[in-house]
């Protein structure tokens, strides 16, 4: 991680529910990308830091989200750091093979937010703001790349609205399934 | 200006040289490179360069291009690029993009991935139709060509053979839709042209995405694979 000039940074968190073990041969081309891959973000411009497993090389073994649900939490300097390391590097040709390897999720299964630079969201940090899109669909306080706020317009709108009033509509807004966020 | 104003500036020929050559390049052409790569003079590049920068075509800013700064480095000059914003035309109109982008969001939500690229391997086989696949990366580069892909080839300076050098292509006919849903529609591009190529002919095609460029590039064929 290099300093940075940026007051805000993005945090990503998103969740996949996997079809087979990890150990299960099915599986294998997914683990077999993995180091590449999380080699490949830690290189990246705009990285600043990923959540890893203490003593392991990735985050694969903790299961905060359920036992089969995988969890990947990253923060970026930029939204435009982010999705140029998820869609135009060698990560988008493991995405391509997602149906392979994980669950369709119904729900959203991906969440951005901004935090101050310098600190680093906690898994239970991250599975609230999941909680949050899914429970009222985008906002300044958890959003998507299609509905995507600026830091500033975050900083903004948080100033200025009640924490606990959803300004948006909820167009997807569906009741959290038990279990799912649990921390 | 109306999609089909700007796209009437492209019908002189002179100008549609030029904005096929800056198009071309990939990077910031100045005027005397274009004059000189479209045959005309500096004077007649710079009237018709503007001409296509007023028509939101090219995008133009200033740099000096003798790579050197500090006094006596020169006045900057100025500088053009092809702009991003897509123009399109349609008479009768239609709208095949908000049917592309509805029918990838049903796929997205519903995953269908899987036989999405199924069909677009089976399109790509029938482009190809009878046909051998294509046995060298400049066959390859014609069809990709023919196809709106923009290709040229990376690594040809290399020493170290033939097999090192890549196309690459600098523009995604499907850009607007795989913005919005990366890996569905670059997954399908892939099988695209998969089906295409082949996947056991001379040249093959392989995703390696990076900024700026289609998610693919397009190699010969390795056959002592591992």
């Amino acid at each position: 991680m290099t300093a940075s000039t940026h007051a805000a940074h993005l945090a990503e968190l998103n969740v996949a529910t996997l079809r087979h073990p990890l150990d299960d041969p099915r599986s294998a081309p997914f683990v077999e990308m993995l180091d590449p891959v999380n080699a490949a973000a830690d290189s990246a411009p705009g990285f600043v830091w990923r959540l890893v497993e203490d003593g392991a090389a990735d985050a694969t073994g903790l299961r905060p989200a359920g036992e089969n649900v995988i969890v990947n939490l990253s923060v970026w300097e930029t939204q435009e750091a982010l999705r140029d390391f998820a869609y135009r590097s060698g990560h988008l040709d493991a995405m391509r093979r997602r149906r392979e390897w994980f669950e369709q999720h119904v729900e959203a299964h991906l969440v951005l937010w901004w935090v101050p630079a310098g600190h680093l969201p906690t898994v239970g940090e991250a599975l609230e703001r999941l909680a949050d899109l899914r429970a009222h669909g985008p906002s300044p306080r958890a959003f998507t790349f299609d509905s995507s706020c600026t830091a500033a317009e975050a900083a903004q709108h948080l100033r200025t609205m009640p924490p606990t009033q959803s300004e948006q509509a909820a167009p997807s807004a569906r009741p959290e399934p038990a279990g799912d966020s649990a921390v | 200006m109306e999609d089909i104003d700007a796209i009437a500036v492209l019908q002189d020929p002179v100008r549609r040289r030029l904005y096929e050559y800056v198009a071309a390049q990939g990077r910031e052409v100045g005027r005397n490179e274009a004059a000189e790569a479209a045959g005309v003079t500096r004077t007649l590049a710079a009237h018709h360069l503007d001409k296509l920068a007023e028509a939101g075509l090219l995008e133009s800013g200033s740099r000096r291009l003798t790579g050197r700064s500090g006094p006596g480095a020169g006045r900057p000059a100025k500088v053009y690029t092809r702009a991003r914003a897509e123009r399109a035309v349609s008479l009768p109109a239609r709208d095949y993009r908000t049917a592309a982008e509805l029918l990838a969001e049903a796929a997205e939500q519903a995953g269908l991935d899987a036989g999405l690229c199924a069909a677009a391997r089976r399109r790509g086989e029938a482009l190809r139709g009878a046909a051998a696949p294509c046995g060298n990366l400049e066959e390859a580069m014609e069809v990709l060509a023919s196809r709106g892909y923009e290709p040229h080839l990376e690594g040809a300076e290399e020493v170290t053979g033939a097999d090192a050098r890549v196309v690459r292509m600098r523009n995604c006919p499907f850009h607007a839709v795989a913005e919005r849903f990366p890996p569905l529609v670059c997954g399908m591009n892939l099988a695209l042209l998969e089906g295409l190529f082949g996947t056991d002919g001379p040249v093959r095609a392989r995703m390696d995405a990076r900024p700026g460029e289609c998610c693919v590039v397009v190699e010969a064929s390795k056959n002592n694979e591992d």
